[in-house]
């Protein structure tokens, strides 16, 4: 039987004003278990707690039941009055009888009578409650950042400046992401490589980070403070801390018929590449799809010119184990596929080219040199058709496009419309737009100096069709402004694709416990509040994996994960919450129904033993709730048919207990 | 004229982070509702066992409302989510065995929605006075 203390707290006037505080002191000490019960102006205050504390020790208190405001006011204070006085915080329970009673009723009875059953309620329930006690567990202080584009190299290095390890694994053979893709970036069009590089360069010189490039990670275990993360190094055929970039063999190499994915297969590079000049780690990489050697034995030429002895056809991936305290997803995105789109004639004619395509051939290191010509017949186009929102904001295309806004592309193609018109003068560019959106500094002036300066057309309206004829595309489309068809002859047509999450995204999603969105983007803790966190604790969100983000809005979400990091890092040990799930194995009959509704993938199953009939041993299979994990919503415990899930508390027997109490 | 003087007994499930914040500002702002509405905190409105509102319809209650936060809100992200179906079925099979659907409610409160707090409750009430005392699942070995 519990020894339980009342304390009804006047608030001034603010409880006593509607409820008789006396009346109800006197009426609580005779509940079940209720030994002491007192009244006072403030409870909170120095004195108010002093006396809670001086009854705990003098009556021997297990129990308190504080009647005063809402438990989210003071609940804090009050658990810790009582550990000060040797309690234990979880065996205090509040009745709020000041923002759900005092204030909301004018009758002095009607308010008493309701702040004696709010009192008994919660007499009810600490009659019921249990020591509880957070549990603890150790942080590892390093980070493992997935994906080495803008988003990834920024958190990496904001958390490695704060003195954590850092390691980053990128699938690619290189970092840099999408931005080393990139010509110039609007607003300001500086040249993406020349900011982008110097960070990757800081990157590779840092001493707390490590970079796994051409890596994946390919399970995740444990939980935050303390992952196990297992990294398959792919076979590059090259040792990496030998080769010494030089580059002798992408040039020797006679397999030279290799598309070139860095430039979205607009030319071609050799069976054994550096994806372009400054690529960090700076070290070559074989294609085994096309080298003669891997393929047949047949060649080694690149070994023969290898002064460093770097290559290494024997490799095979290898497996690393590591260990981390915070995981942080930035795993980007790619423009969707346009093969669906036979309207734009993307697969039928080569001038008809994705925003990506375009940059590469802006790019002065792309496969042009920078000059803008036609891939068809390296003629010099002069009349451009760029097509906006090309699968987004599309809700009836779904099988091929996307419902969401891409955010980004309003902005990039005003861009290519003006660096076109900048640099090539007797060129005319027409932009088709449903909506041109420019909401960001800087950005809605750069539309307009677009039109205003640059003379670009745009129209509003879209695209129904484009055939190619001859050497010209015939681009058929509505001004639905000036309410007509038009038809351009046009020379090269650029299509602004939606963009989606990388494809890797779902599966790592899943190792992470991590959720994500309908359209694969991963989801936030908090939509509004919590935005650079996962659901999953220890998992943080950088960059596009999130949602379309320009730069400007990657490097500051990039910055606020590795804050949440360094957070968390600093920690040295986690506390918990100790209101967590936990399931009686005695009842637990394995059927995985809470494993199934927990959001956290706090639950496993373990094969346990038990004591049969007869001295036999019976093994069962029954689930664990990892504490650390568990964030305490109690949907596990309805789920569970045979009712072995319960919360601590907020067990069954406990709101049952009020609920009887209320009713009574 | 006989003045009616039956109070119904009404028990509200509050989500710790959306609603009984919303109860709480309700309070605040001395936006005033029936006292018969007596409210038990839990976690998240998933945490709300269908066995909890069988058992208050036993012992005697005559309405019982669950309250969480709005849809794609709620603290534990999917809680309400699996609130909503399994209220659903609970509700309609209440409603089977002849307690009536508009002795129980789901509603969303988020935390700014005092007045809608309030709106609820006292529309609630109203209802479940109007339908009078809850005799069916009623268990007599629980009166005195
Ligand atoms: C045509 C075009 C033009 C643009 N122009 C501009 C501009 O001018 N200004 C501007 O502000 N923004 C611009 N953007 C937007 C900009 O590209 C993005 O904001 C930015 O690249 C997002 O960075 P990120 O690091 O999140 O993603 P990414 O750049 O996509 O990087 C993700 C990285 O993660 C790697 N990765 C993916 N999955 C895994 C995995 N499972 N394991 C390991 N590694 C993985 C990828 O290989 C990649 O290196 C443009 C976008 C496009 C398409
Ligand atoms: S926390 Fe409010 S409904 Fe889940």
């Amino acid at each position: 039987m519990q020894r339980i203390g009342v304390f009804v707290c006047w608030c001034g006037s603010n409880i006593a004003g509607t409820v008789d505080v006396v009346k109800v002191a006197e009426a609580l000490k005779n509940e079940p278990g209720v030994v002491h019960s007192a009244n006072y102006q403030y409870m909170c205050s120095q004195a108010g707690q002093e006396l809670i504390k001086q009854a705990i020790k003098e009556h021997n208190l297990t129990g308190i039941v504080v009647c005063s405001c809402s438990p989210r006011m003071h609940e804090q204070t009050f658990r810790k009055t009582a550990a000060a006085a040797g309690l234990n915080p979880y065996m205090v329970e509040i009745a709020n009888i000041r923002e759900q009673c005092s204030w909301i009723h004018k009758d002095m009875a009607e308010g008493t009578e309701k702040a004696i059953v709010l009192g008994r309620t919660a007499i009810a329930k600490v009659n019921l409650n249990a020591p509880l006690t957070p549990g603890e567990s150790p942080v590892t202080k390093r980070a493992l950042v997935i994906g080495g584009g803008i988003a990834g190299i920024q958190t990496a290095l904001d958390i490695a400046d704060a003195g954590f390890e850092v390691d980053i694994v990128e699938k690619k053979p290189t970092i840099g992401g999408k931005m080393a893709q990139i010509d110039k970036t609007f607003p300001t069009l500086d040249c993406a490589a020349c900011i982008l590089t110097p960070k990757m360069v800081d990157v590779a010189q840092h001493e707390k980070i490590k970079i796994y490039s051409y890596s994946e990670v390919v399970d995740v275990k444990g939980f935050v403070g303390n992952f196990d993360v297992t990294i398959k190094r792919k076979a590059r055929y090259v040792k990496e801390d030998v080769c010494t970039g030089c580059g002798l063999c992408t040039e020797k190499c006679p397999m030279k018929k290799v598309p070139n994915d860095f430039n979205l297969g607009m030319d071609n590079k050799r069976a054994i590449y550096i994806p372009f000049a400054q690529a960090v780690p700076k070290v070559a990489t074989i294609d085994a799809d096309y080298c003669n050697m891997l393929k047949n034995g047949k060649c080694g030429v690149c070994a023969k010119v290898c002064t460093a002895n770097a290559i290494d056809y024997t490799q095979k991936d290898e497996f690393v184990e590591e260990k981390y305290g915070a995981i942080v997803a930035a795993t980007g995105f790619n423009p969707i596929s346009m093969d669906k789109f036979d309207e734009y004639a993307y697969s039928q004619s080569k001038d008809v080219i994705t925003s990506l395509e375009f940059e590469r051939l802006m790019n002065a290191a792309g496969p042009t040199a920078g000059k803008l010509l036609r891939p068809s017949d390296g003629k010099h186009p002069h009349t451009l058709v760029f097509v906006q929102c090309v699968g987004s904001r599309c809700a009836s295309c779904a099988e091929k496009g996307k419902e969401y806004c891409s955010k980004i592309c309003c902005m990039y193609t005003a861009k290519h419309a003006m660096l076109t018109r900048d640099k090539y003068p007797d060129t005319d560019v027409y932009v088709f737009y449903i909506d041109v959106r420019t909401p960001g500094k800087q950005f809605d002036e750069f539309y307009r100096r677009a039109v205003e300066e640059y003379g670009v057309h745009y129209i509003k309206g879209m695209v129904g069709k484009v055939s190619p004829e001859g050497e010209k595309l015939i681009v058929q489309g509505s001004d639905l402004i000036a309410n007509k068809q038009l038809k351009i002859e046009a020379d090269l047509v650029v299509l602004a694709a939606a963009i989606e999450p990388d494809k890797s995204a779902r599966p790592l999603a899943t190792m992470l416990t991590a959720s994500m969105d309908t359209n694969d983007f991963f989801t936030e803790a908090h939509p509004k509040l919590r935005p650079v966190e996962s659901p999953t604790a220890g998992v943080f969100l950088s960059g596009a994996c999130q949602g379309p983000k320009d730069f400007p809005e990657t490097v500051s979400q990039a910055g606020a994960a590795a804050s949440k990091v360094i957070g968390l890092l600093s920690k040295d040990k986690l506390t918990g919450n100790p209101c967590v799930a936990h399931s009686d194995e005695m009842m637990c009959n394995g059927c995985s129904s809470c494993e199934k509704v927990c959001p956290y993938g706090a639950i496993t199953y373990a094969d346990k033993e038990f004591r049969g009939p007869n001295r036999t041993t019976l093994i069962r299979r029954v689930a664990q709730v990892n504490e650390a994990i568990c964030q305490g919503c109690g949907c596990c415990t309805v789920a569970c048919p045979s009712g072995a899930m319960d919360l601590k508390g907020f067990a069954s027997k406990q709101i049952m207990a009020e609920v009887d109490a209320i009713c009574k | 004229m006989q003045v009616n003087e039956y109070k119904p007994k009404i028990v509200a499930f509050c989500c710790n982070w959306c609603s009984y914040a919303g109860a709480d500002l309700a309070g605040s702002n001395r936006l005033s509702y029936p006292a018969e509405v007596k409210v038990i905190r839990v976690p998240c409105s998933c945490r709300v066992n269908p066995m909890f509102i069988l058992r208050a319809f036993q012992r005697g209650a005559d309405g019982v409302i669950l309250c969480g936060c709005h849809p794609g809100d709620c603290h534990y992200t999917s809680g309400n989510y699996y609130t909503r179906r399994r209220m659903a079925l609970l509700f309609s099979m209440l409603d089977y065995l002849g307690i009536e659907k508009e002795r129980t409610r789901v509603e969303w409160v988020s935390a700014a929605e005092g007045a809608k707090f309030a709106a609820t409750m006292n529309d609630f009430v109203q209802t479940v006075t109007a339908l009078g005392e809850n005799k069916r699942l009623e268990d007599l070995r629980c009166k005195k």
